[in-house]
């Protein structure tokens, strides 16, 4: 979230779209509450009607798949009906801009943009430039009226998308999209907020990531982003889904954010030029430019006093990248299937359950030597060589099941949605021999460093020369238990030598203030800069429970710690005029105080003076090189601006907006390569219905935690699926009936819940059904509760970030036993 | 084993008393006992804070724990975002804990091509996984990639996991797996 949970109660209007958050993040309700209380306007867009419709002033149904569509005529509707908050557009983001004129759009070269490279499936981006002048500064006009200025392009873009086209792809009736356009472009000028609440429902499609930049261009159109109220808002649902993020278990980032480095990196030297933007324009802050301050710091807190300046600081120890290598989800379990892998840690984790094509998973395990499963009840993954089809007399993989301790069996800090790192502590035992998963880790550390030790090996340097400086040391230098505290200490970072920072004197060993004193000549480390603040000589700010908050806006800067640097609301430079006076004067985020030459209120994104300060001043978007928002974004793969392509698996036969059917970005799996599982089927006769799957509030994710406890599975204690009165007439089946679901890599089997929350989409005259069902159930536990609805959706994923797209694909229902 | 509402009860230490034929077609009396003895619980019990581990809104509780105990977990009033509310998921975290006889208690061992489970000890188990780190690290380790460039990586190792731990915890976990070499570090973030 740029903004956090508290903040919604400052919101005009609220659109939840991609998310059911009444349902999945139920006390996110208490603020949209008490913002409707205050006259604020809910609306909801959704495939289904679902408890959060429930509590809406205004519902609009959506074919799954076709958010670009619904949100891309919204850009329309603001343009031509002049609703953009224009002083913000102008001085905040790039529609000033001028583009290269070689930069073509879908609507002349058949739904692509230029540069496209069929055989590679990839654009060569060269044409997605901007124009820039014999200074190398960006060329702009700030009457927005050059035919090549980002504004001009995005206007003819997107007048492409008329209400009566978005109507026949979405499904949504052309009166309720003008009405929700008209609503939520209300707040297109000072002193109006709208935020967007979304989840997995944007993000699980091939076009995810352009789902979501629909929206932040709508933000910035109509000045929401960086005010009260407003921002761009995922609803992120795993409490730590957040940390684990900023701390990089994903394979193409390092803790902060930083890049994993590639081969064509040999020296810290390249991998940092490659990384560390630079700008032209004095006005940038281009806070990249920091990039070696924090690469630095990680190598030193990742090796301790083995990285030296001499040796690189041990940047050739961390593995490397061939350039352009995913090795993300998908991709990861190709591999598996393929049997590249012989050992696999599930650490806390149920992939059997929550990986898309789960039977494609399930046999993957199958290849492997040894896996490792970490888990607090028994799950389908631990149990997967005696699941439905498997013969465990024909499985060599060997098994660990180690069992852990739950959150409030142990200390540790978890950070929520809204970037806030909360602190927890040990409440109660664990049972039996259950282990905090950090003593895991700690006694695997030294053991496989012992052998390493003992017997040597290749490459023994990054696993000896790491450091685990965790806790008091007893014999043989080994720490006996882990302390979390001295973890969240080396996450923040250190002085390792006495330096002295702006005529201030820092001593060697004490806590480093905050990320801006982090140096790349080794003299401090920080196992994350954006955790830099977050435990300083002050005391550990995350486990803060002031409830004073002097904002009148509900930061409560005393609760807990924010990243970065307590900030709360992020972009906040965009929520104040040139003169660092906010567009809204009963919700100021900061102010500038003139008297006191600084700024008021939340942590501002840079101290620098407001933009009428001129060269004292930075322009708002500091992490971004020109200093301004993308509205034009030529970082994507799948194209600067976005543009509805089908879902990869579909029910009709012609993308109604372009030639090109589905996105042209994205990777293909074949059948042929890895594994027949890997199938499609649009537009068949055998798979005529979209599906769509969700969650429900009494279980969670894949019911690991959840179907294990007796009040929650007496709640919810099977699978079903959701299907319109008019499917259930259709297929002759009835509430309450059990059916089968097919896709076709898999079925399950399914409770009938037929409702008239669903309703029939008309799709350019064509009647298109939707079903839904949840993914929270696995054949271990309860018995006769049913199996993952992952069996049923495909290895297809975003053309950006590889996220499955588990949101719309093609599925049958049968009454069972016909 | 199956677990009912009642058994639950009765294992975590709650009187239970035969269902008897009431007004309303079950007998309350079980859970009124445990409420009684609770509320007398209460009174004793160490309180300490934690965040909910669901969903990312990160509401806090209050754990009431008595000698290691968990007895009661319930939403923290003194919480900014959640003045005291929880979900019904939130507000069944007590059924997270030791209380629960369907939590793992003990490391266990599946042989290849065995049938069954194998109780291990926590020293054999973590010896066993570190032996096999390093055969796989060392037989699948590259040093150079095809075009011959430096690499430094294990291939034949991967590794997924956890939103569900703590952010000490994540910084430790991608500290290991990248000490050790691995490049296929994926997590629920992915999906």
């Amino acid at each position: 979230m740029t903004n956090h949970w508290i903040d919604i109660r400052n919101a005009d209007v609220i659109l939840v779209m991609g998310s059911n958050a009444a349902e999945n993040h139920p006390i996110s309700f208490k603020w949209v509450t008490k913002a409707m209380e205050r006259g604020a306007t809910l609306l909801n867009v959704d495939p289904r009607f679902t408890r959060t419709s429930a509590k809406a002033h205004l519902y609009a149904p959506i074919r799954s798949g076709t958010d670009i569509a619904f949100l891309g005529g919204m850009i329309k509707y603001i343009i031509d009906n002049k609703k953009y908050f224009e002083e913000y557009v102008r001085l905040y983001t790039n529609a000033s801009f001028l583009v290269n004129p070689k930069f073509k759009m879908p609507g002349e070269l058949d739904g692509l943009f230029s540069g496209y490279d069929p055989k590679k499936r990839k654009y060569d981006k060269s044409s997605w430039s901007f124009q820039k002048d014999e200074k190398g500064l960006i060329k702009k006009d700030s009457t927005l009226q050059n035919p090549n200025c980002v504004f001009q392009l995005l206007k003819k873009h997107f007048s492409r998308y008329t209400p009566e086209l978005v109507s026949s792809i979405t499904g949504t009736p052309k009166d309720k999209l003008l009405k929700v356009y008209d609503i939520y472009s209300s707040t297109g000028k000072p002193g109006k907020a709208a935020t967007i609440m979304y989840a997995m429902g944007w993000t699980q499609h091939t076009v995810g990531t352009q789902n979501i930049r629909t929206m932040a261009m709508i933000q910035l159109l109509l000045g929401n982003m960086g005010v009260a109220g407003g921002g761009v808002n995922a609803l992120r649902g795993e409490s730590n889904v957040q940390g684990s993020t900023d701390h990089c278990l994903l394979y193409h980032i390092l803790p902060g954010y930083l890049k994993t480095p590639k081969a064509s990196q040999p020296t810290l030297k390249a991998y940092n030029d490659k990384y560390t933007p630079k700008a032209k324009d004095p006005m940038s802050a281009n806070w990249w430019g920091n990039y070696p301050k924090y690469s630095v710091s990680l190598l030193t807190s990742f090796f301790g006093k083995n990285a030296t300046k001499a040796n690189d600081f041990g940047y050739a120890w961390l593995p490397k990248l061939d350039d352009g290598q995913d090795a993300s989800w998908l991709n990861l379990f190709d591999e598996m299937y393929k049997g590249t892998f012989s050992g696999f840690f599930a650490w806390g984790m149920n992939p059997t359950c929550s990986g898309a094509n789960a039977n494609k998973v399930r046999l993957g395990l199958a290849k492997l030597d040894w896996l490792v499963n970490v888990n607090i009840f028994p799950n389908e993954t631990a149990e997967f060589w005696h699941g439905p089809g498997m013969k465990p007399k024909n499985i060599k993989t060997e098994v660990f099941r180690l069992p852990a301790a739950v959150s409030f069996e142990k200390e540790g800090s978890i950070t929520n949605s809204g970037r806030w790192a909360q602190w927890r502590y040990k409440g109660g035992n664990p049972p039996g021999q259950a282990w905090p998963d950090a003593e895991m880790m700690t006694e695997l550390y030294y053991r496989v460093k012992g052998l390493y030790e003992k017997e040597g090996g290749v490459l023994p340097d990054p696993v000896v020369k790491a450091t685990w400086d965790y806790g008091p040391k007893g014999p043989g230098g080994k720490i006996k238990h882990c302390d979390p505290h001295m973890v969240a200490k080396e996450i923040n970072g250190y002085f390792l030598k006495d330096v002295t920072i702006k005529g201030k004197p820092y001593k060697k060993g004490t806590l480093v203030p905050s990320f801006a004193f982090l140096q790349a000549d080794g003299s401090t480390s920080s196992g994350n800069w954006l955790y830099c603040q977050s435990y300083t000589e002050k005391g550990n700010m995350m486990a803060r429970r002031s409830r004073k908050d002097t904002s009148g806006i509900g930061l409560y800067l005393e609760w807990s710690w924010a990243w970065p640097v307590n900030r709360r609301i992020i972009y906040n430079r965009a929520s104040v005029d040139e003169n660092g006076r906010p567009w809204d004067k009963q919700h100021p985020v900061i102010r500038w105080d003139k008297a006191a030459k600084k700024w008021k209120g939340d942590v501002p994104d840079g101290g620098w003076a407001p933009l009428s300060a001129g060269k004292k001043s930075r322009y708002a978007f500091i992490m971004k090189p020109e200093g301004h928002a993308h509205i034009f974004g030529p970082g994507r793969a799948d194209g600067p601006f976005p543009e509805h392509y089908e879902p990869y698996e579909c029910p009709i036969e012609k993308n109604l907006m372009n030639a090109q059917k589905f996105n042209p970005a994205i990777k293909i799996f074949s059948p042929e390569t890895t594994t027949p599982l890997d199938v499609v089927f649009s537009c068949d006769p055998r798979y005529p219905i979209v599906a769509s799957t969700y969650r429900m509030v009494e279980h969670w994710q894949t019911g690991v935690m959840t179907r294990w406890q007796p009040w929650l599975i007496e709640a919810q204690p099977q699978l079903w699926v959701e299907m319109s009165t008019e499917l259930g007439n259709l297929k002759g089946i009835k509430n309450g009936e059990k059916v089968l679901v097919q896709s076709a890599r898999g079925q399950v089997e399914a409770v009938a819940i037929v409702t008239d929350r669903f309703k029939p989409f008309d799709i350019a005259g064509q009647t298109i059904h939707q079903v839904g069902l949840p993914w929270c159930f696995g054949w271990v536990t309860p018995p006769d509760g049913g199996d993952s609805a992952n069996l049923l959706t495909p290895t297809i994923g975003d053309a950006n970030t590889m996220i499955p797209e588990s949101k719309a694909f093609m599925v049958n229902v049968l009454r069972k036993g016909v | 084993m199956k677990l009912t509402r009642r058994t639950f009860l009765k294992i975590s230490g709650a009187t239970a008393v035969g269902i008897a034929a009431s007004s309303l077609g079950f007998d309350l009396s079980p859970l009124e006992s445990y409420a009684a003895t609770l509320r007398k619980d209460l009174k004793s019990a160490k309180e300490t804070t934690t965040i909910c581990p669901y969903c990312a809104v990160g509401c806090g509780a209050i754990v009431h724990s008595i000698n290691g105990k968990v007895i009661n977990i319930e939403g923290d009033p003194d919480h900014v975002i959640n003045e005291g509310s929880l979900c019904s998921k939130g507000a069944s975290m007590y059924q997270l804990s030791a209380a629960n006889p369907n939590r793992l208690t003990k490391p266990m061992y599946r042989a290849p091509y065995a049938t069954e489970w194998k109780e291990v000890s926590w020293d054999w188990a973590l010896d066993e996984i570190a032996k096999r780190v390093k055969k796989s690290r060392d037989a699948s380790f590259m040093t150079k990639n095809a075009k011959g460039q430096v690499v430094n990586r294990t291939n034949g190792i991967a590794h997924v996991g956890s939103a569900a731990l703590d952010n000490e915890e994540c910084f430790m976990l991608q500290k290991l797996m990248r000490a050790w070499g691995l490049i296929y570090i994926e997590h629920q973030a992915r999906i």
